[in-house]
């Protein structure tokens, strides 16, 4: 299996030896990329039974099972990472999906195409048909992809939800890469695939003068 | 230790067995047997580091025939699809370990072999055993092949219960699980059907308070019954319905009486007809009983014990059917979110077949793929 621009844009990420939950698997290539190249313990989850299988009998720990509704087996902080890659467009609920990467993972990797794209953006606007590219091909009727969304879009919904984006990476269509910082307006147009690395605010504990015990990052998040 | 074992080969069983003198098992009950033995056969051969070693366990009926000619049927072993030179459990590349469970017919301490301190057949004296207690024996054995660890521990429906006590009692010498069609506790409704088996059994006028053997007699109608009941369980709707449907059985018509007219009536008095003559009546009592008390789920589900439990290092492949309504997909899957919890290394696949429980004795290519890969693939990472 040839390795994704994306897989090594992810690898680059993680530091080595962490403990990795790859969410829509697939036959195990990127758990496969991580677990040779930088030590990672991985597991994964995978919707369809013939992929799912696929992975399995490549010696990987994959569970056949939909991210929408099995990710509540995992624990809290179970995994350094939770990786959700091409997928949370894909997703009924994205926002709670997000949540759940970041109470299951210290940190998260989503990737998603970035629907803000400037020839996006010109078909829809010139053609006036739901646009099709290289990375979202489908016509409406049978695109797997519910939820389009752009990077700006993303960023919005992060910044509701208390995350904090650590790091994000840009990839154009000509499979050039550059890093999205605040102050790069056209990020959003040049952009066709997204990577983000994405933890929680770190709250320092409260301290309050009291016989009861400090709040912790989570109470202070639930309030 | 090893001085009070003793291995030889049984001709008659055409299998070896271990004979543990003065050494008491301990059972689940308090209750110890001093003198026990285990038979079992073994299949391809032992490599110099003893890093091949499978252990396949058997379900309710089953025995150590796996592969090869059960000489007491004359037909294939019950899972020689599955395990046989190049077959996907390739005999060429592992040393398979197949016992035959305690409370077993077929040569290990049960029901009806001899109480070595009385010299009586046990019959109803057998004390009462769990799976945990066949584990235990099983583990006897593996200590007297010197194996110190397990490649895998391989099982489906009662065989699967053994390989999840064997990563709950032993996790230290296990390798790899492979689970199928299993449960972390046996359900209502299938401790419902067990009973319905044993009240035939033991309403069967030839039972004779379980002393039939003494009395020269078999408790034959009501066994046969037994397995009928079960033998509906392991199958499904669908596949029932496609294989025998409606259809008469050597007739046009109906017969207006209680004849075999419906081809399913005559296949399932078949089936318990052809299990009496293999398989010994309080065997099945004992059995379905040590099914019946399995629950691991209470030790699972407390988040203490089991994170201390030392089994981070175990691959468990858990399997289940969609047709499987005795084991189904649900009760597999509870098993795989409690090691998800616990953040395990935990693979799990459903397949898609209409035939039942009983599909993984069944031509399933899928079942062979998924086995003969996850095992492979697994043994290249530790050689």
């Amino acid at each position: 299996m040839s390795i994704r621009k994306d897989w090594k844009l992810i690898e680059i990420l993680i530091k080595d030896n962490s403990r990795v939950l790859d969410i829509g698997c697939g036959e195990g290539g990127l758990i496969s990329q991580l677990e040779k190249n930088i030590k990672a313990k991985t597991n994964g989850i995978e919707v369809n039974a013939d992929l799912a299988r696929k992975a399995i009998a490549s010696g990987y720990n994959v569970v056949e099972g939909n991210a929408e509704l099995d990710l509540n087996q995992y624990s809290n902080q179970s995994f350094d990472y939770v990786i959700l890659s091409q997928t949370l467009q894909a997703m009924v609920k994205p926002k709670e999906v997000l949540t759940e990467l970041l109470r299951i993972g210290q940190k998260a990797i989503v990737s998603f195409p970035n629907f803000g794209h400037w020839k996006i953006r010109l078909q829809l606007l010139f053609s006036g048909k739901m646009p099709k590219t290289k990375g979202l091909p489908y016509s409406w009727y049978e695109t797997p992809n519910i939820h389009f969304f752009t990077i700006k879009d993303f960023q919005d919904l992060c910044k509701e939800l208390n995350i904090i984006i650590e790091k994000s990476i840009a990839l154009t269509g000509k499979g050039r890469q550059f890093e999205i910082s605040p102050g790069i307006s056209y990020a959003n147009l040049f952009t066709s695939e997204a990577i983000f690395l994405l933890s929680y605010k770190n709250f320092e504990p409260i301290k309050i003068k009291t016989k009861q015990k400090s709040f912790s990052r989570n109470s202070a998040l639930a309030s | 230790m090893n001085k009070s074992i003793n291995i030889f080969k049984n001709f008659e069983l055409q299998c070896l067995i271990a004979e543990f003198s003065d050494i008491s098992l301990k059972l689940d009950s308090s209750i110890k047997i001093n003198n026990f033995k285990i038979a079992y056969k073994t299949f391809g051969t032992l490599d110099a580091n003893k890093s091949n070693a499978i252990l396949i366990c058997h379900a309710l009926t089953g025995d150590q025939y796996v592969s090869g000619i059960n000489p007491i049927t004359k037909k294939d072993g019950w899972w020689s699809r599955m395990v046989g030179p190049n077959k996907p459990i390739d005999t060429n590349k592992y040393f398979i370990i197949c016992p035959n469970v305690l409370g077993g017919c077929s040569g290990t301490t049960g029901p009806k072999e001899i109480n070595m301190e009385t010299n009586l057949i046990f019959g109803r004296k057998f004390p009462s055993i769990t799976i945990k207690d066949m584990v235990k024996a099983q583990n006897y054995l593996i200590e007297a092949l010197s194996i110190k660890k397990l490649f895998a521990v391989v099982g489906g429906s009662m065989g699967a219960m053994q390989a999840l006590q064997w990563s709950i009692d032993f996790p230290e010498k296990i390798n790899n699980i492979i689970h199928i069609a299993g449960a972390l506790k046996h359900s209502a409704q299938n401790i419902a059907f067990h009973e319905v088996g044993r009240q035939a059994i033991m309403n069967d006028i030839n039972w004779n308070m379980g002393s039939y053997i003494k009395k020269n007699t078999i408790p034959e109608k009501g066994l046969a019954v037994a397995r009928m009941i079960a033998h509906i369980t392991y199958l499904s709707d669908d596949a029932m319905h496609r294989k025998f449907g409606r259809k008469l059985q050597s007739r046009d018509i109906i017969s207006f009486g209680f004849d075999a007219d419906f081809q399913i009536e005559s296949y399932l008095r078949y089936q318990g007809r052809s299990f009496v003559d293999r398989f010994d009546a309080n065997s099945y009592l004992y059995l379905t009983r040590a099914m019946d008390y399995f629950e691991v789920g209470k030790k699972f589900s407390n988040s203490i014990e089991f994170p201390k439990m030392k089994n981070q290092h175990i691959n468990y492949l858990i399997v289940s059917f969609t047709s499987d309504w005795l084991f189904p997909t649900l009760q597999n899957k509870e098993i795989v979110k409690i090691l998800n919890y616990f953040n395990r290394n935990v693979s799990f696949t459903e397949i898609e077949t209409d035939k039942g429980h009983d599909s993984f004795l069944l031509d399933e290519p899928e079942l062979d793929e998924i086995i003969n890969g996850f095992l492979n693939s697994n043994f290249n990472k530790i050689n």
